[in-house]
């Protein structure tokens, strides 16, 4: 029989019994499908993540009170000592290092903002003017902080747009005094949407002097030192020295944790990339459970076709030629569902994309060739079973409907 | 040309041992028109199916064409039935999502003959089955005369030399049953082995050859009145 003869049987065949054929399509291409989605969502995850994180600022160090470890039953713990605040002269001990460009310290709160009778709840960071320049912020209109002494309390602020517009509305913001808590602060200029992150809204942020918000949050700790490095080698260096300092200042105790942004990234990068794989495994599971829906409608299709296996027996057909001829019917199939299920995937990568641009569900080219790997090799060897059945009929029988 | 020598065929019920062959020998000519009579359970059925390679002997020599079946493996048996034996079934096994020009050349098909060669074999098979009209009707819009005419194009497309037929008429009307005698007949004249399972003694005296089996054996051998 030759192999175009050999694929047009099967294909009338799949024809021939259409709805078993959509039945099992269904299942192998929603199989195939799931892979695709969800490794997408998964990749798509990843990179958003990581995407934003690397947003955060170019070679940051970022320095955070407490050390993040496991102390047990030390001195520290017994005693119930707290880790020492992380102050403004612990940064500025920091700009000593020659590989550091930029210091910004940080602190973070909620307080009222309200200017004449119109007031919501909103969240001030206190920083110093270098934090534009080391998160990558823009402004949309005015000025940003002033160059002044960090411990300098300026009753200045600037706000993020939407802020601007809620409070504001039509009138300019840019000169008026707004009361944030129980103090009143001008404001200087508007912050640009570009450099919306993960970790702060630029758009829904009061940014303050780190003094100003020290004594509004009435607070002399930081909730981080942000610290950006002449370059990506010196960033190793520059852990050391901030711990080394600290460590110094606070009496030899290490008690603040120093994170480099690669680190985060790398370990957003390692838990999310685990993530994508245990989905994709997880719906490849699902693929492989599908390929036993196959071999139960195969050996039904099997039993229901024993009469036209006696007779393709009687006309000449091996048992051979059979068992050929049932499996080129389930690498048909297969193939039609990988189709099907790479143009359901994909398409709903698209509609993924389209409903959630910042999520670029793409997915990864291993899912893909993955999914047509297992899906093809499901196929096969679950359509194994039932073709080595079908090849092993015995004809006088199976012309009989035995 | 088909010799059958102390054939044995048994088949095991239970415990029991039933014999559907007891020492056939059997010597068929090319051309010879022979049909096989008997009761129900005789044994009939079984020496067409074993015949046709479909079946197995217990015991015994089996020759075709100088052949020897019995010492065939499952590969050579296959390609012998595709070439040399043409089946005609009572319920004539017609695969319903195949049209009868489908239907006719999957034996041309196993042959791994390419589709410029089998298409004219085909026209040629439907014209003499006065089916050129109905080529691509499925079974189920034809009638049983036309389905039957339609298994006996299948059967002969390979230009065999052994037709076997298992109660060809059995399942049609009168006048269809003669439409099908006459069209078996009439291979016959051209110089086919035509060998009929039947319970009706009416074709059983058309042939040449009459074989009367019961309990397995051939009771009796004759020449038949031929009253074609």
């Amino acid at each position: 029989m030759l192999s175009s003869d050999i694929i047009l049987y099967g294909w009338k065949s799949l024809k021939g019994y259409r709805s078993r054929t959509i039945l099992m399509l269904l299942a192998m291409s929603i199989s195939v499908a799931s892979v695709l989605l969800l490794t997408a969502l998964g990749e798509g995850a990843r990179r958003y993540v990581t995407g934003e994180f690397a947003s955060l600022g170019t070679n940051m160090v970022i320095v955070l009170p407490g050390k993040s470890e496991t102390v047990g039953m030390g001195l520290s713990t017994m005693m119930g000592v707290t880790p020492r605040d992380l102050t403004l002269d612990d940064a500025q001990a920091l700009t000593r290092h020659p590989a550091v460009t930029r210091i910004a310290p940080l602190n973070i709160g909620a307080v009222e903002v309200s200017w004449q009778n119109r007031k919501r709840e909103v969240t001030i960071m206190g920083s110093t003017q270098e934090i534009l320049e080391l998160r990558h912020w823009k402004l949309l209109a005015g000025q940003f902080l002033p160059k002044t002494d960090w411990d300098r309390a300026t009753p200045v602020c600037v706000i993020g747009k939407k802020i601007r517009d809620e409070i504001f509305g039509a009138h300019s913001a840019i000169g008026q005094w707004i009361r944030l808590g129980d103090n009143r602060y001008r404001v200087l200029g508007i912050l640009a949407s570009e450099g919306r992150s993960l970790d702060i809204d630029v758009e829904d942020v009061v940014i303050i002097p780190v003094a100003s918000a020290q004594s509004l949050l009435n607070t002399p700790s930081l909730f981080r030192i942000l610290i950006e490095t002449r370059s990506r080698e010196a960033m190793q260096t520059v852990v050391d020295f901030a711990i080394g300092t600290i460590k110094q200042r606070h009496h030899g105790e290490e008690d603040v944790t120093v994170v480099t942004q690669d680190a985060v990234i790398q370990t957003f990068d390692k838990i999310l990339s685990a993530l994508t794989y245990a989905v994709g495994g997880i719906a490849a599971i699902s693929l492989a459970v599908s390929g036993i829906l196959i071999m139960n409608v195969m050996l039904v299709a099997v039993s229901q076709r024993t009469a036209e296996i006696g007779l393709l027996k009687a006309l000449g057909a091996s048992s051979q030629k059979i068992l050929i001829l049932i499996l080129t019917e389930a690498l048909q199939l297969s193939l039609l569902g990988v189709v099907v299920g790479f143009i359901l995937g994909l398409g709903g990568c698209w509609g993924i994309r389209l409903a959630l641009p910042a999520l670029q569900a793409y997915p990864p080219i291993w899912a893909m060739l993955a999914s047509f790997i297992v899906a093809i090799s499901t196929g096969l060897l679950f359509s194994l079973l039932p073709a080595k059945q079908a090849s092993k009929l015995d004809p006088v029988n199976s012309l009989q409907g035995h | 040309m088909i010799k059958l020598e102390k054939i044995h065929r048994n088949f095991q019920v239970g415990e029991q041992t039933v014999h559907a062959l007891d020492d056939i020998n059997l010597q068929i000519s090319q051309g010879e028109y022979l049909s096989v009579m008997g009761p129900s359970g005789s044994g009939k059925s079984t020496l067409l199916n074993l015949i046709g390679m479909l079946d197995h002997a217990t015991s015994g020599q089996y020759y075709l064409n100088d052949q020897n079946v019995t010492e065939m493996n499952e590969q050579q048996e296959a390609a012998a039935r595709n070439k040399h034996i043409g089946f005609v079934f009572q319920a004539f096994h017609l695969i319903p999502r195949l049209s009868a020009r489908e239907n006719i050349e999957l034996p041309l098909l196993l042959a791994g003959i390419d589709s410029e060669q089998r298409r004219p074999k085909v026209d040629q098979a439907l014209q003499s089955m006065n089916l050129i009209d109905r080529a691509h009707h499925k079974p189920d819009q034809l009638s049983g005369g036309q389905r039957q005419r339609v298994a006996i194009a299948r059967a002969t497309i390979t230009e065999p030399s052994v037709l076997l037929a298992d109660e060809p008429t059995g399942n049609l009307d009168q006048k269809s049953g003669a439409d099908v005698i006459q069209t078996l007949e009439s291979l016959n004249d051209r110089g086919i082995t035509l060998i009929v399972v039947t319970h009706d003694s009416h074709l059983g005296k058309r042939s040449m050859r009459s074989l009367k089996m019961v309990d397995g054996r051939i009771e009796s051998d004759k020449l038949a009145d031929n009253t074609r």
